[in-house]
């Protein structure tokens, strides 16, 4: 097999993605608003109409609970359907959908009745966006039995974790950090990366433990850099998949450091990282030097553009937060 | 307006046929077509008291009865090819089951054994849906799909008077429009959703009027009228199939019973509003017709009444069936493969029964 090596953005990958499933399968089939001849708002279908035709990639009507319900029929009728919700909050109309029927289909049927479709949905802030356009949504999904909930964090990631949705055999929610759309890297193809459910170790470290998940991730890496200068060495655990949770590569990590923090850029009531939190306290008590720590967003609305440097997690308030992970005793 | 858009908009009163006499108008189906509604919609109806009383006998929780549907039952299923698929509400047990489900495993749902006791595949039946007309935009993706693939597949989407307020159903008539997606919307105006009558859910001049707003033609009928449902549906489906794009049928009938056996019409409705139903019966109605034919005879009654207490039987039998569900079911189908997090959850309903005393 050819090796080739391509720079590519996060929004390259994705797009690339799409293009080379679309291309392996002729059952895999992408709509939502604005995602034939414009290329989606964010460009991640660019010239998929173009290349596949107007039946593989395709405009629908301006409503998300019609593209996820008609979505669901196409997956019970053979197809792989991907869906693009053009924002985060603009899914909302779809929950009933996603919720009553993407997540319970296959449960509802003993199986009988799969749906190998996949959401994406452009999410979370960072990039100056209006209200409506910024919302961290992974918890509902994540709350509700029968998602598979990615997010990924680098391109190659991003270009690997979509391919793996789309022929996953389950409905997958596909987070897609909004800020890291123009983040890139030298992406090595055909791309080797683990599958949907498996965390991976993106800095070694071993004063405390870091874990993050897409937004967060760059966040959590900056954080441990500057910790490094300051002599303190922080490992940094991407989750890539919410759900299925990688509890067994979660939980080593922070037995190996004794310390964790959670870094998520959503609310953090009854939020992921309070999962996680309790998670890793249930399963790793006896290894712990510290309670767990979470940084979140606050528990608001998403600010308006001039505020929002408030609301999301960075470097400082991680470092705070590992100060304050009980290095004294 | 148009001769084009006037060509969306319903009939100015419901298509009929037969009238509640049995007099015939009209290009009536055949005797043989007929005769076999008959013969389905005897079954249907024992079926539907059946259920009902095993509601009563405490083996279904509920059963939302379509008795006095009969007609829009048996001929929702009746017009459709073994290939095309019918997406049932709660209230469509019986058109399933004449597309072919068993009725046992149709009420899987309302017995409590599991969700969706059938395999949708097997006869082309979605499974039953509660949360209304979120059936109707899955239609339209299994009908888009089929088209994509050059497939003949036509879908019949179920729903009722009151689903037409929900958001989906406007959803999906929108996209099935924009689509030409070959389905044929079925609503059956029953006149009440539980307790709220028609006059709540519309100011419309009837809800077959809804289609022109989509570019969809609508058209009204009796639902109590075998021939004028099996003539109107079975024209929406010729026409789907044909390339022509979604229909929109709407079928005047009445829910002669409560919603549910849990529910008090009483409250809400008088008798006398009931009665004249009585009178408009689809199965006496289509009796007089085909008796007036010559064609029922007393031979074909008692054949037909026979069979409907071998289905009633049969019913019976399968729900007086005591299954012990399968805890590890609840784990088994979440996912394809059950994540860690519910290997070990099944492990713990295990350890829960390990543990549990034996009866003495």
């Amino acid at each position: 097999m050819t090796v080739t090596h391509d720079k590519l953005s996060m929004a390259q990958a994705l797009n690339q993605a799409l293009r080379d499933a679309m291309a392996e399968d002729p059952a895999v089939v992408m709509f939502g608003e604005d995602v034939g001849p414009l290329g989606g708002v964010f460009r991640i279908t660019d010239g998929l109409t173009a290349e596949f035709g107007e039946n593989r990639c395709f405009d629908t009507p301006l409503a998300e609970s019609g593209i996820v319900g008609m979505a669901v029929g196409m997956a019970m009728n053979g197809m792989r359907p991907v869906v693009e919700m053009q924002f985060d909050a603009f899914a909302y109309p779809a929950f009933e959908q996603i919720v009553s029927h993407v997540a319970k289909m296959h449960n509802r049927t003993r199986g009988r009745v799969r749906l190998p479709m996949v959401i994406r949905v452009p999410y979370a802030g960072g990039i100056g966006g209006v209200e409506h356009h910024c919302d961290s949504s992974e918890a509902y999904y994540a709350h509700t039995p029968g998602l598979q909930v990615v997010a990924p964090a680098t391109p190659a990631d991003a270009y690997a974790l979509l391919r793996a949705a789309i022929e996953a055999p389950d409905p997958v929610v596909f987070l897609e950090p909004k800020k890291l759309y123009w983040s890139k890297e030298e992406i090595e193809f055909p791309v080797r990366a683990p599958g949907i459910g498996t965390a991976v170790i993106r800095r070694a470290g071993t004063d405390a433990t870091l874990i993050a998940y897409g937004p967060s991730v760059p966040v959590a890496l900056e954080a441990a850099e500057v910790a490094a200068q300051e002599g303190r060495e922080l490992q940094v655990v991407d989750l890539r998949s919410i759900v299925p949770f990688d509890d067994e590569t979660v939980c080593a990590a922070v037995r190996a450091t004794g310390r964790a923090v959670v870094v998520t850029e959503s609310a953090g009531f009854a939020g992921v990282a309070a999962e996680i939190a309790a998670r890793v306290t249930e399963r790793c008590f006896s290894s712990l030097a510290a309670p767990v720590r979470r940084v979140t967003g606050f528990d608001i609305p998403y600010p308006p553009p001039k505020l929002e440097h408030f609301q999301l997690p960075g470097v400082d308030r991680v470092l705070d937060a590992v100060d304050d992970l009980q290095w004294e005793q | 307006m148009t001769p084009d858009s006037r060509r969306l908009l319903p009939s100015d009163a419901p298509v009929t046929m037969i009238d509640p006499q049995g007099e015939a108008r009209g290009d009536v189906p055949d005797d043989a077509t007929l005769l076999h509604s008959l013969g389905l919609l005897t079954t249907a109806r024992r079926l539907n008291d059946q259920a009902y009383a095993l509601v009563r006998q405490g083996r279904l929780a509920v059963y939302p009865s379509s008795h006095g549907q009969e007609a829009c039952q048996v001929a929702a299923a009746q017009v459709l090819d073994a290939g095309d698929w019918l997406f049932p509400t709660y209230r469509d047990t019986i058109a399933a089951s004449v597309k072919g489900v068993d009725p046992v495993e149709a009420l899987s749902l309302l017995k409590g054994d599991w969700h969706c006791g059938y395999d949708p595949y097997e006869h082309h039946v979605a499974p039953h849906t509660t949360p209304l007309a979120t059936q109707l935009p899955h239609a339209v993706g299994v009908a888009h799909a089929a088209r994509l693939r050059g497939e003949p597949t036509v879908v019949m989407a179920m729903c009722g008077d009151g689903g037409t307020s929900e958001g989906d159903f406007h959803e999906a008539l929108n996209f099935a429009a924009v689509f030409q997606a070959p389905v044929v919307f079925f609503i059956q105006n029953n006149e009440y959703a539980i307790s709220v009558p028609l006059a709540r859910q519309t100011h419309a001049p009837s809800l077959a009027h809804k289609g022109i707003g989509y570019g969809i033609p609508g058209e009204r009928v009796d639902g109590n009228d075998m021939a004028a449902l099996l003539t109107v549906l079975g024209d929406a489906v010729a026409r789907a199939r044909a390339g022509e794009g979604p229909q929109l049928v709407e079928a005047h009938t009445y829910r002669m019973q409560a919603h549910t056996n849990a529910d008090d019409a009483t409250r809400y409705r008088d008798d006398a509003e009931v009665r004249p139903w009585v009178e408009r019966d689809p199965i006496t109605r289509l009796r007089a017709y085909l008796t007036g034919r010559g064609v029922l005879t007393p031979a074909v009654e008692t054949e037909f009444t026979a069979e409907a207490e071998r289905a009633a039987t049969h019913l019976r039998d399968g729900l007086n069936q005591d299954i012990t569900p399968d805890p590890d079911d609840l784990f088994a189908y979440v996912f394809a493969t059950p994540t860690p997090q519910l290997r070990e959850q099944a492990a713990l309903v295990a350890d829960e029964l390990s543990r549990e005393v034996a009866p003495s």
